[in-house]
């Protein structure tokens, strides 16, 4: 028997009208992994996590998960995933406890099973305590934290993840992060997680890919991708700098004007700063960084400032071609 | 639930009483119909239309699970659409029937008081204004919850269904008899399904009615069937 892959997508393909907001996406992904989706707005990413849990269907292609297909099995598919959306997904006049409770029923549970989940998950996300207040009085981390907790009350073998620490404070997203960390170590569930947040892509994901235009650009481990940038760089302030001195030394790779100062790019940074000091002369200042995932997600896509489109139904565009006239 | 949104509540218990109050009580120190006073008259027309703004109205709920991501967390789980749609009728016409319930309590009471004479509540002609009252209710929550699929923001949502309300409920003869008609007037009522509801409750309430009471029971459930149909497959094709 061939290896199956927890999700793998073949020729995925999204089209609205004349746009494509997903372009023949192939990507597979192992059980246990956490895997990040990145890209600029409107890259498609969103779309792709539509189609991935049987909310928008394909326009071609297809995708398994868990086995099933999203086209052809759509129920079982959701019955084997969990997810946390981008935008606030819980019932504010409910309490936490009626929110995982209605989650209950819309999965089917049996009464006795749904209790001891509930208490499960809100034990795991410190929530038992204040269960029985409207998630109305909850701060934005706590009902992210409650709807994280009701992602995985059907434990599910796929937890999707949509910007889970978008508008968090750095306490709450630390919470998060150290809780999906644990998740996908103890529980072996495989997370997909969407983010802009490349300081959280970086620290949770085994891999990832940054797409763009519907395609992937590159996909890889974020340690790789940071790497394949071409080291670390030395950013130097002085005057008088011998920049020609520079160029001589074998191991630097690049040496380039940024914002009036000197910008070298080497690798191993740290072992070759004294012979470059010495190589310099006297300077101002010296700046040793190595490129982050920013780096890497800007190489890839550009520095250009996205647009988002806005959808509208019917009812929308009828309205917008009235206010036209 | 219900109870949480207090200023609902409240509006759709003042509402229908500020009808049959000022409509009422202004319009029939003038006008009367069929030896009966207008208040009584427009009585079965009130409970329609609480039905009609409750039910329609209940279709921005949808538009409100879209904005924020509640709908996506529902329509993720593994069960059918239809039967969400099923759901969100259930949940919709209870809604409306309590507030009905209510106005029946206070029909009663006026009816009791001596301030609307010649209304006939009795279990007979509440249950059968219950019927119709269900079946209505059925359909225009219906109608709003296909008009919520397809709209993305409440204001949208809002001005279209206005648009619908008030010519249904001014073209139903809820505010008046539908017999001599002016001839341009008589197609949109008789082609407005919620005027069969008002004549055949009128009919068992007021013993006034202009068609076979079967035949507006016909009707009304025709239209909410047909409702029914439309939104099952509105809420399948509905996009996020």
């Amino acid at each position: 028997m061939s290896f199956m892959y927890v999700i793998e997508t073949k020729n995925l393909t999204k089209k609205y009208n004349d746009l494509v907001a997903v372009d023949n996406l192939n990507l597979q992904i192992e059980e246990g992994e956490i895997f990040g989706l990145l890209g600029p707005n409107g890259a498609g990413k969103t779309t792709t996590l539509l189609m991935l849990t049987t909310l928008n269907p394909p326009t071609s292609g297809t995708a398994t998960i868990n086995t099933f297909d999203i086209v052809k099995h759509p129920d079982k598919v959701r019955k084997s995933i969990g997810i946390v959306f981008q935008d606030p997904s819980s019932d504010e006049i409910l309490t936490g406890y009626e929110n995982l409770k209605l989650h209950g029923w819309l999965y089917d549970m049996p009464a006795d099973l749904r209790e001891d989940r509930i208490k499960e998950v809100l034990e795991l996300v410190d929530l038992t305590d204040r269960k029985n207040d409207r998630v109305k009085k909850y701060s934005g981390g706590m009902r992210r934290r409650l709807e994280l907790a009701r992602g995985l009350m059907h434990h599910p073998k796929i937890l999707f993840l949509d910007e889970p620490t978008l508008g968090l404070d750095p306490q709450s997203r630390d919470y998060i992060w150290k809780y999906v960390l644990r998740l996908a170590k103890e529980k072996k569930i495989t997370i997909i997680i969407t983010t802009h947040y490349m300081d959280e892509a970086d620290k949770l994901c085994n891999r990832l890919a940054i797409i763009d235009h519907g395609k992937i650009v590159v996909l890889g481990a974020p340690k790789d991708l940071k790497k394949e940038l071409g080291g670390d760089i030395i950013r130097l302030k002085a005057e008088n700098l011998d920049v020609e001195g520079l160029k001589k030394l074998q191991y630097v790779k690049n040496v380039s004007n940024c914002d009036g100062e000197v910008c070298l790019t080497l690798e191993n940074a740290n072992e070759h700063l004294q012979e470059i000091l010495k190589a310099v002369g006297k300077v101002d200042s010296v700046e040793i960084r190595s490129p982050t995932l920013d780096d890497v997600f800007l190489h890839y896509t550009g520095r250009g400032i996205r647009e988002d489109r806005p959808e509208g139904g019917w009812g929308e565009k009828a309205m917008n071609a009235r206010s036209r006239t | 639930m219900f109870l949480r949104e207090r200023s609902r509540v409240i509006s759709s218990i003042i509402n229908p009483l500020l009808w049959l109050l000022i409509i009422g009580g202004g319009l029939g120190s003038a006008v009367s119909f069929g030896g009966i006073n207008y208040q009584t008259f427009i009585y079965p027309g009130i409970l329609i239309q609480t039905a009609l703004f409750s039910s329609i109205f209940f279709g921005v709920y949808i538009v409100w699970d879209k904005k924020i991501d509640f709908m996506k967390e529902v329509l993720v789980a593994p069960m059918r659409r239809t039967s969400i749609f099923f759901g969100k009728i259930i949940g919709g016409s209870t809604d409306t029937l309590l507030q009905i319930l209510i106005l029946f309590v206070i029909g009663f009471a006026f009816m009791v008081g001596g301030i609307m004479p010649g209304l006939h509540l009795t279990v007979l002609s509440v249950l059968v204004s219950l019927g119709f009252l269900l079946v209505t209710t059925i359909g225009l929550v219906a109608i709003g919850l296909i008009i919520g699929s397809q709209m993305e923001s409440p204001e949208g949502f809002q001005l279209i269904i206005s648009f619908l309300i008030f010519p249904m409920f001014f073209l139903s003869g809820a505010l008046f008899p539908i017999t001599n008609l002016p001839s341009w007037l008589s197609p949109f009522i008789f082609f407005n399904p919620v005027t069969y509801a008002v004549d055949g409750m009128r009919g068992v309430m007021l013993n006034i009615s202009k068609f076979n009471i079967f035949l507006d029971f016909g009707v009304v459930c025709l239209f909410s069937i047909i409702m029914i149909l439309i939104g099952t497959y509105a809420f399948k094709k509905m996009k996020l």
